[in-house]
């Protein structure tokens, strides 16, 4: 008597497990095997085509892109005057000449890289990157650069809620940006640019140039430079297009290599 | 119970432990009783809020659906006129539907309408991503997408233009005498109109940048390449010198011209018969105007209007006015001659006429009087305490 109360209570005990089993399957009717065996395939082939890339170094060969002599040449290391300097800036500055910040292009070569490769792999995977700064010199080159290459730029007043606030301020079922890309971290008042915070708030990765008068601490991936001169901000544009368009380029061609695979 | 009888109140059973159904039935026999909790919720919670839910939006299936049944309707309408249904246009539809549906209502907004669903549904967004969820317009995350393009474009058009200058500078064919805009006429769009045009909100301050915007492409000398695109954004101001409606000259069967015209002042109602070849007489209901018009201010209003243009002895001038008192009858008068003298002027001395303020009608009327008041402004006797 007292095994069968068990097996009751064992069978009792295994059917929620088998009911939560099939409710974990999501959608997927197994009530064809076949349309079951054609997914598993796919699925592979697309988390080969995710998987991958992530395995290499520099998988979008971006290190063909620039050369420290460009930066250089672009004056991306001309910082602002000794008494602007951010206290958190120490660690990326050269030194100083006259009074003038140095940035060292080293570090900003290394920083450089690994923010465009993040950049690429997220345009890879198709994510939204917004183009945000708020100097008014470079606003139109930044908006051009972004209708370019198929993404998003913000370099007007940045109204209260728009990444916090998100559902009200634009429509419920609205998608936040993947990645965020400051052009200059400061707004028109020389205070740091709300959107820096709000990206951290709402787990939002971050790309930032970071002069030598600007707080690096809350940018993911922050890339001390001149943000500044017009030959530097031309110099980002152009960098950042090539690279959005080479990892959005490289999708299209191995979506295309999945479907003929697939079709074969 | 009483959560039950009250109206505004809903009472929630809930049972704390996961809510599954299949899970309830497979462990009802061995996990006890779960207590049951009420909790009383105020209407506020389950009510609509429509002051929250902002204006009413439509489904893009609901105006196509709207957009066919006018489109059958129209064609019905047509049908039961007796029109063709494929002649059928919008004052067609107006006039047939004021003929079927007469109203007697003064508001003519409240009277039956048959209209484009377009015109009736205000215009509103549509949904601004696609399946993935990115959204169609490079400045969606700026919250006033249709404005900061615009700008963009503007200032586009500005830095292209400056180019074209350069390009003309360099070739030594930079002049200042451009073709320029005629503007003249035409007046900048209202905030409201721009608000329209974008299906946007923005503020003065957005609206005086975009202004400013406009202003700076226009004083380049080589605007005149963007005109088009300027012009979208004037618009042009009705015509300010209404043109004088002149009475028709016409003949006596014994061959002399006359002119006939009204005039109005205050409640009076005046018409002037101007025959030429005359001797200056001026007959007013009959009667001499000396004996109508026994105070010479009202005679002088009378004769003003030949003695400008210098023609008093040359008309016979046969009138009749009715209402009012005699300053107002002898004002309509004096209107009634300056437009039927008009006939008998040349261009530049109507042009004198009007400056002299013989064509403009009048407009003061007796003020209403007021509630709490004595008159129109006269107020009762204030008293301190």
């Amino acid at each position: 008597m007292a095994a069968g109360v068990l097996s009751g209570v064992r069978q009792v005990f295994r059917g929620p497990r088998l009911v939560s089993a099939v409710f974990s399957c999501h959608g997927q009717t197994l009530s064809s095997a076949s349309a079951a065996v054609k997914s598993a395939p796919d699925t592979a082939a697309t988390e080969k085509i995710l998987n991958f890339p992530l395995t290499q170094p520099d998988y979008f060969h971006l290190s063909e892109l620039f050369t420290m002599k460009d930066l250089f040449e672009a004056r991306v290391h001309l910082g602002h005057k000794k008494g602007c300097r951010h206290r958190l800036m120490g660690p990326y500055l050269f030194g100083s000449r006259l009074d003038i910040d140095i940035i060292d292009l080293e570090q900003t070569a290394e920083h450089l890289q690994r923010a465009l490769n993040f950049t690429a792999h997220v345009a890879y995977r198709g994510g939204i990157i917004l183009f945000v700064s708020r100097r008014r010199q470079f606003s139109q080159l930044i908006e051009t650069t972004a209708r370019e290459c198929g993404e998003y730029a913000h370099t007007r007043y940045w109204k209260g809620g728009l990444l916090t606030n998100a559902p009200i301020q634009y429509s419920p079922g609205v998608r936040l940006p993947d990645l965020i890309v400051f052009f200059s971290t400061l707004n028109n008042v020389f205070q740091q640019h709300v959107g820096i915070r709000d990206a951290a708030k709402m787990n939002i990765p971050t790309v930032g140039i970071v002069d030598s008068n600007c707080n690096p601490s809350l940018i993911a991936y922050p890339v001390p430079g001149n943000d500044d001169t017009p030959v530097a901000m031309e110099m980002y544009c152009r960098l950042f297009k090539m690279t959005i368009n080479r990892a959005k380029d490289k999708r299209r061609q191995m979506e295309l290599l999945k479907g003929i695979s697939a079709s074969v | 119970m009483a959560a039950s009888g009250c109206r505004g109140v809903r009472s929630i059973l809930w049972k704390y432990g996961s809510c599954g159904k299949n899970f309830c039935l497979s462990r009802s026999k061995t996990v006890p009783q779960l207590p049951v909790r009420h909790i009383c919720v105020s209407s506020s919670l389950w009510k609509k809020n429509l002051a929250a839910a902002g204006p009413q939006k439509f489904t893009q299936e609901f105006i196509d659906k709207q957009v066919e049944e006018f489109e059958i309707g129209k064609r019905h309408l047509a049908n039961m006129m007796g029109e063709d249904p494929e002649t059928f246009t919008q004052e067609d539809i107006d006039r047939s539907i004021a003929y079927l549906f007469p109203s007697g209502l003064f508001e003519k907004r409240a009277r039956p309408v048959m209209k484009h669903p377009e015109e009736i549904f205000p215009k509103q967004t549509a949904i601004q991503w696609d399946a993935e969820g990115r959204p169609f317009h490079f400045l969606f995350y700026t919250g006033q997408q249709s404005y900061y393009s615009l700008l963009h474009d503007v200032y586009e058009k500005i830095l292209a233009m400056e180019r074209h200058q350069d390009k003309m500078r360099n070739k030594g064919l930079l002049t200042s005498e451009t073709k320029q805009i005629l503007l003249t006429g035409s007046r900048w769009l209202l905030k409201e109109e721009i608000e329209e045009y974008l299906v946007e909100n923005i503020s003065d301050h957005d609206y005086m940048r975009l202004i400013q915007l406009m202003e700076k492409l226009l004083s380049m000398p080589y605007c005149s390449l963007e005109e088009e695109f300027i012009l979208k954004f004037r618009k042009q101001l009705e015509v300010q010198s209404s043109k004088h409606e002149i009475p028709a000259l016409q003949y006596d069967p014994q061959g002399v011209t006359f002119s006939v015209a009204d005039g109005r002042r205050k409640t009076a109602k005046a018409s002037i018969t101007l025959r030429d070849s005359g001797s200056g007489n001026i007959t007013i209901n009959g009667r001499n105007y000396l004996h109508y018009f026994p105070l010479l201010q009202d005679r002088e209003q009378l004769m003003f209007p030949l003695h400008f243009v210098g023609m008093l002895g040359r008309f016979d001038v046969e009138g009749s006015v009715e209402g009012s008192g005699h300053s107002a009858q002898a004002g309509a008068l004096r209107l009634a001659i300056s437009r039927a003298l008009l006939s008998f002027v040349s261009e530049g001395d109507v042009e004198k006429m009007r400056q002299a303020g013989l064509l403009t009608a009048d407009p003061r009327i007796k003020e209403r009087k007021k509630p709490g008041q004595e008159g129109a402004r006269k107020k009762f006797t204030w008293k301190k305490r």
